[in-house]
């Protein structure tokens, strides 16, 4: 790691404060420890929020899900009233990485985490992505077996941030503050894809920081449900991941929102899926046409073409399970 | 250890100049994180690049250690403190062969600067035992010979033991899930799982469900 200066903030204002050239925020610092071992940030000076009370706590109302952005994934994993209203985050926040690393990390960097791409983590190479001098995605010709395989033309990164998915599927929206003030941005408008940027993966700016994370209360006979399929059972990111909101009706789905996590360089809303369920009664037929359809534009690249059939099974089974017609998948992550 | 240079300019860094760049971002930042302190945020505490002195409360203690920013935990404790028990494998916060408890709470040690455990009460391996005598948890893994190389030991009771506290009668999907962190290259699992349920088979036999944990305690 690089040497650096260390500013412990209390308030956000303080924060705010200390942001611009060459600071970076420091919440959890998971992601940002390993970015700085391997070389790839040099910050000049961290700004820690950690100690921020004020992006603390979740807080649940008949308006919806207020979250701290400093909530640890283990303080959204093991909370009730997110249990049970939505399920889908906590399962997203309960199986992501591994206990020790859940306890840390927090749900703002979370959603801010740097790609796994192994080209962009690698100082050996240089990609456009890094801003040097090179216009090449390595992944296209290369090891691209955990590539996207959706929208992969320009980079063909995916974002590894799981409580992403259920939030976007939720319309969750991400409160931002800065000297200038608050706005607040949809999950659907958080991430930015590489044709519009290939440097940044979100739309937070300079000297802005995530300062709350909203969920509207979900409407009456909303049911959620999040799986995650990996290689191994602990600690890794997913290579297929779904969400997936229904508004049912008895057993027809009035509202639908699928969500695929690692297929495209951002966590994406199939609306030809939705499509294909709304308005449907939902069985092992609809729930496996609307697999098909979220996979019916997949470009997959020379070594994951194996993911389109993950995404089809993955769809397919999390929209029983959010259904309520088949329990969680054995072969499963989460 | 603690004085050995940390800037290590590789070969292909230092052809690619990022190891100048990097070192000339660092002085120029010092300067103007001095001005910016000095005018309107003075009430903002600011350490570093440089060696600073440090208190944090290890296992019922209190150490003063100096260190920079950039030190981890897990280097603090083994290179500065003497207190090797915490391994470092990864360094990356895959393996959990560094977990120690922050605030009681299983967290990588690997993963979190000195300077941020500042004010937290840590608890290491070597807090777990009282003096010659083990942590029932420890003991169990004797029992059960729960290891085979042992380097990632340490981590893994850590992770045990705070299972324990938190649920004194776990069942073995909830000690399978503690150290689903915890990496054995040995694959010394099922050792793991039966010295865990053991300790809380004979706690919870013996009316005893209350682990004692840190000098402290």
């Amino acid at each position: 790691m690089n040497k650096f200066a260390f500013v412990d903030c209390k308030t956000v204002d303080e924060a705010l404060g200390q942001l611009g050239d060459g600071a970076t925020v420091k919440a959890g610092g998971i992601d940002l420890l390993d970015l700085m071992k391997d070389d790839i940030v040099f910050p000049a000076k961290l700004v820690n929020i950690r100690n921020v009370d004020s992006l603390r706590g979740i807080t649940v109302s008949a308006d919806g899900l207020q979250l701290g952005p400093l909530s640890t994934l283990s303080e959204i994993a093991d909370h009730p009233e997110i249990q049970r209203s939505y399920s889908a985050l906590s399962d997203a926040a309960g199986h992501a990485a591994t206990p020790q690393v859940r306890n840390m990390a927090t749900l703002g960097g979370n959603i801010m985490q740097r790609p796994r791409c192994w080209y962009f983590r690698s100082t050996d190479v240089d990609c456009k992505k890094k801003g040097g001098g090179s216009d090449e995605c390595h992944a296209q010709a290369g090891e691209n077996q955990y590539h996207a395989i959706m929208n992969n033309s320009t980079c063909a990164m995916v974002h590894p941030s799981s409580t992403a998915v259920p939030l976007l599927g939720m319309d969750a929206q991400v409160e931002l503050t800065s000297k200038r003030g608050k706005r607040m941005v949809l999950m659907s408008n958080f991430y930015v894809p590489p044709e519009k940027s290939v440097i940044n993966e979100t739309v937070v700016q300079p000297g802005e920081l995530i300062t709350g994370i909203f969920v509207p209360a979900p409407a009456p006979g909303t049911r959620s449900a999040y799986q995650k399929y990996g290689e191994k059972e602990s600690f890794d990111w997913p290579i297929a991941d779904a969400g997936v909101v229904l508004v049912m009706d008895g057993a027809l789905c009035r509202k639908a929102s699928v969500v695929l996590g690692v297929a495209a360089p951002t966590p994406i809303r199939s609306k030809a899926a939705e499509a294909v369920l709304t308005g449907k009664t939902i069985d092992e037929a609809t729930a496996r046409a609307a697999g098909k359809a979220a996979m019916q534009d997949a470009t997959p690249l020379s070594q994951n073409g194996y993911k389109v059939q993950l995404f089809q099974t993955a769809i397919y089974r999390t929209v029983l399970l959010a259904a309520g017609q088949m329990q969680r998948d054995p072969s499963a992550i989460g | 250890m603690a004085d050995a240079p940390k800037i290590e300019v590789s070969r292909r860094g230092f052809l690619k100049g990022a190891g100048v760049t990097a070192a000339s971002t660092v002085i120029e930042s010092a300067k103007a994180f001095g001005r910016e302190a000095n005018s309107a945020l003075q009430s903002v505490p600011t350490v570093g690049p440089g060696p600073l002195p440090i208190k944090l409360h290890i296992n019922g203690e209190e150490h003063i250690v100096t260190v920079e920013p950039r030190y981890t935990l897990a280097e603090t404790l083994r290179d500065n403190l003497g207190l090797t028990g915490t391994k470092v494998v990864c360094d990356r916060g895959s393996c959990s062969a560094c977990t120690v408890w922050i605030d009681k709470v299983p967290a990588l040690a690997c993963m979190t600067l000195s300077v941020d455990a500042v004010g937290r009460e840590i608890t290491t391996i070597e807090g777990l035992s009282h003096g010659d005598t083990m942590h029932p948890v420890q003991a169990a893994f004797v029992k059960h010979d729960a290891m085979q190389c042992g380097f990632c030991t340490p981590g893994m009771v850590m992770s045990c033991a705070a299972l324990l506290e938190r649920n004194p009668n776990p069942s073995l999907a909830d000690v399978k899930h503690a150290v689903s962190g915890n990496l054995c290259r040995c694959g010394t699992y099922p050792k793991v799982f039966a010295a865990t349920l053991d300790v809380a088979q004979h706690r919870v036999a013996s009316g005893l469900v209350t682990l004692s944990a840190g000098r402290e305690a």
